[in-house]
């Protein structure tokens, strides 16, 4: 970034933010802060951002991503403008400060078990919002696991997972999640295919074993699950299917999906064949899928399927009777699927070439009813003439991948290659809302370095916010401190305010903790999360009072049938209640424990050692975990979230008599 | 010669007086049905606060009587007193709050009467009334004297929180807290409501003890 000399307008600004603290603290003073900038060579512009970004103690931030945690398996919260992040949740992998796999959500991570195995851990890409009429409602959060092909349900009241569905098809996904604008589904696509759950046969087999597919997942926002039993999959070639979006307004009842290696290449570099890179990228170009996701549960509920794994999967040969998909090229290698506000147009970008290709959903439905086909594909899906359906392609640079969209007809492209932002014009209605020409280039901002996704404020709505912009870098090389080989990467947050080609980064933000791919931002009021839980004695789980959740005065250890024994405890500021609990080696132990507290923050932890057992018990939460005392000795419980001043003090002695 | 209730209920006005000078016997039953309805108001709304202020708890902590039932952050606070040994606010003033309503619809009545009653007698009847915001922080302050001097002893934090006594009006210190009491509007309008009874007091003074002297004057003569 080139430094600035210092000027008095960027001093006037920064002082400008500052003032109330200059009014209140007497002595402080604008050449205060131009000495600051002096000493750790700050400029205009860094000021600046200073000034856009500093949030001071106690303010809150305007808006929060949700992001993916990449292989960390958890979602990452983060504020903007601050880029501070609040909180993971714990989603496929064990977390132990929120207790996640060491005494709480154990069923939970059960349901994820595949093929019986456990995997404690996730690869999560792609997380979507709730949506009501195409905008973000702020009351679930969907992820999914793109290693073993598998959805998570967090709900927003509490941050919480509350379901991970495996599913049965497949196991690897990639075009997940993404939802209906009315959450009525959640899509799920599968990228490396496989046979049909997964099971074995060679790769010469790919063409005729070798399967894809898309899942809809229904989503009973009620119950706050989703319901297996009212959800389905389309069956599909075995191309890689990538990156999708849902269609809306205009284009509400489409699913648009990429898709690559539609050369059906099945690698083999060490008996001399062209290796995947290779393989998958000779196609001048692949195929975007056009589903239509509202016919396709129409063919559903007629029955019109097969069950395949258990699950009901319409097949390519009732899709193309039932014309539930169209095909239609697209630039080689692409990666983003992105559909405009109103929902008039898709856009697509081939990481292989420098254009985005946008298409018209009028067009396609033109298209369709007209049977403008170029052909078919090699299983009879139609493909749509590519010059039938595209509106305009726009040069933009290399390596495009994702696009999001402003609230004054800018669109937004994510350059891997370039590293780069590209900031460049919607046609049609939204041409009129910025001064240049359409489908035109306007700026690119570099970032640092290797972008792969990006998220604008509300930026894939049908209302976006602009104002904000982030850039999820791959690689932040010299940014940071050099933490070893392994390094961070760049959560980089551009202001889009203004428009023309001001669009400068002004925060740089590193994420230690896993490789994030997609992200999320949504307006901070529009969630309404609880500052404790609504009752004492609350399930998590279920999401309601336990009857049974141990209360004040009903605490007891109870001597159930031979070798069981079943605790009630309570925990509040500064004791377990009760402190000595004694069983004999053998018995298998039901402990229940309930934080009665109903102040803020009031978190109590719970550690029993050597039985690997570490809850957090957030105000009126209620837990239930059991273990078998199979080793005697005498143990030390206590809370492990520093809670009061007496927190030391808040301890028992669990003790396992040793059998006879 | 009047009979002793006579003599209570004092004497009544003849038509005519009243007719002629009706702001002048209206005055006192007006300004007692002022108070009884704000006494009545005053059920419904905070009596009395005290905020607990401390870094911890940006909205402090707030400690609301109504003149049956306690509010606001009470199990907090009972939470905070349990390092102290100081009972549950719960089991303070219990008789007190029982009777709250019956007592202030008791007061309701007594105005009622006092306003029909035209002899120095209507004084006996209101005094209880008048005095009862004094009667609510005197009652106040008993029980804060004996909840915060009886401290259990065997409590985490007993040897450093000595035995206190916050104010029921002004501001204080426990620990790191600082307390501020505030009268409730319901105080405030009880308060008030004292004040309408002085009024009605005087005004019935004026109204009937003319009326009284003439009474007896003819009774002598």
């Amino acid at each position: 970034m080139t430094r600035k000399r210092l000027s008095t307008r960027a001093l006037f600004a920064a002082g400008l933010c500052t003032l109330g603290l200059a009014t209140s603290a007497w002595g402080q003073s604008m050449s205060d802060v131009q000495k600051v900038a002096k000493e750790r060579g700050l400029s205009t512009a860094d000021l600046l951002a200073a000034a856009q970004t500093f949030t001071p103690s106690g303010k809150i931030d305007d808006y929060l991503i949700f992001s993916s945690g990449g292989h960390s398996g958890q979602v990452f919260v983060i504020g903007v403008p601050s880029m501070r992040l609040l909180r993971t949740i714990a989603v496929f992998t064990p977390e132990p400060w929120q207790g996640w796999g060491y005494g709480v959500g154990e069923d939970v991570l059960a349901e994820g078990l595949v093929k019986g195995k456990e995997n404690l851990w996730g690869d999560t890409h792609h997380p979507a919002l709730s949506e009501t009429k195409g905008d973000y409602d702020g009351e679930w959060l969907f992820i999914n696991d793109k290693a073993n092909a598998r959805i998570a349900v967090i709900d927003l009241r509490d941050f919480e997972t509350k379901q991970i569905v495996k599913n049965p098809l497949f196991i690897n996904d990639h075009g997940g999640t993404f939802v209906t604008p009315d959450t009525e589904y959640i899509f799920e696509s599968s990228q490396y295919n496989v046979p049909w759950g997964a099971a074995y046969a060679p790769t010469s087999d790919y063409e005729d074993e070798y399967r894809g597919a898309v899942t809809m997942w229904k989503f009973d926002r009620k119950a706050g699950r989703i319901d297996k039993s009212k959800s389905f999959a389309i069956e599909l070639p075995p191309y890689w299917q990538d990156v999708a979006d849902c269609g809306k307004l205009e284009s509400d009842g489409y699913l648009f999906l990429n898709s690559i290696n539609t050369e059906l290449a099945t690698g083999g570099i060490e008996d001399k064949k062209p290796p995947f890179e290779a393989g998958v990228s000779m196609n001048a170009t692949d195929y975007l899928h056009i589903i239509n996701w509202k016919k396709a549960e129409k063919v559903y509920q007629a029955g019109k399927y097969d069950m395949i794994e258990g699950f009901p999967v319409i097949s390519m040969q009732t899709s193309i009777d039932e014309g539930l998909i169209y095909l239609t090229p697209e630039p080689r290698s692409p990666h983003g699927a992105d559909v405009t506000p109103k929902g008039e147009f898709i856009v697509v970008s081939g990481k292989l070439d420098p254009h985005t290709t946008i298409y018209s959903i009028d067009k396609i439905k033109k298209a369709i009813a007209n049977k403008t086909f170029s052909g078919s594909d090699a299983y009879g899906l139609p493909v749509l003439d590519f010059d039938a359906v595209m509106e305009a392609q726009v040069e933009v640079g290399l390596g495009p991948l994702h696009t999001q969209f402003g609230p004054d007809g800018y669109a937004y492209t994510s350059l891997f290659l370039d590293s780069a932002v590209a900031r460049w014009t919607l046609g049609g209605v939204y041409g009129p809302l910025n001064p240049e020409p359409d489908w035109t280039l306007v700026k690119k901002t570099p970032v640092q370095y290797n972008i792969g996704h990006l998220g604008a404020a509300e930026g894939d709505t049908v209302s976006p916010d602009g104002k904000y912009l982030v850039a999820f870098n791959k690689w932040a090389v010299d940014r940071f401190f050099q933490t070893g080989p392994l390094l961070p990467q760049n959560f980089q947050l551009l202001d889009i305010s203004q428009q023309g080609t001001h669009m400068p980064v002004i925060y740089d933000m590193p994420i230690g903790m896993g490789e994030p791919h997609y992200a999320q931002i949504i307006k901070a009021d529009k969630l309404n999360p609880w500052a404790v839980y609504p009752e004492i004695g609350w399930d998590p789980q279920t999401q309601s009072v336990d009857p049974w959740a141990p209360r004040p005065k009903m605490e007891r250890v109870e001597r159930k049938e031979e070798g069981t024994v079943e605790i009630f405890m309570t925990a509040v500021r500064s004791h377990f209640n009760p402190e000595h609990i004694t069983v004999k080696q053998g018995d298998k132990v039901i402990w229940h424990i309930t934080n009665i507290e109903r102040a803020v923050d009031a978190t109590h932890g719970f550690a029993v050692p050597v039985y690997d057992i570490n809850l957090s018990l957030e105000p009126g939460e209620t837990a239930t975990f059991e273990f078998v005392a199979d080793t005697p000795g005498t143990f030390p419980y206590y809370c492990t979230e520093f809670c009061s001043a007496l927190h030391l003090e808040m301890m028992g002695y669990f003790m396992v008599e040793p059998a006879d | 010669m009047p009979s002793f209730i006579d003599h209570i209920i004092g004497p009544r006005v003849d038509q005519i007086d009243l007719n002629k000078h009706g702001l002048k016997y209206g005055a006192p039953g007006f300004f007692l049905l002022i108070a009884r309805v704000l006494l009545l108001v005053s059920l419904f709304v905070p009596f009395w606060k005290m905020s607990l202020v401390a870094p911890q708890y940006p909205d402090n902590l707030q400690l609301i009587a109504y003149v049956n039932h306690l509010a606001g952050d009470v199990a907090e606070i009972d939470s905070l007193n349990h390092y102290i040994g100081m009972r549950p606010l719960g089991e303070a003033a219990q008789f007190e709050r029982s009777v709250g309503v019956y007592v202030m619809i008791f007061f309701v009545v007594l105005l009622e009467l006092a306003s029909w009653i035209h002899s120095r007698w209507t004084v006996l009847l209101i005094l209880p009334v008048l005095f009862f915001p004094v009667v609510f922080l005197l009652d106040l302050h008993y029980w804060m004297s004996n909840f915060g001097l009886n401290l259990d002893p065997d409590a985490p934090l007993s040897n450093s929180v000595d035995p206190f006594v916050p104010p029921v009006l002004g501001t204080g210190m426990v620990g790191q807290f600082k307390t501020v009491a505030t009268p409730g509007i319901g105080m405030i309008l009880a308060t008030i409501a004292s004040f309408f009874m002085i009024v009605a007091m005087y005004f019935h003074r004026r109204a009937y003890l003319p009326l009284i002297k003439a009474q007896k004057a003819a009774a002598s003569s």
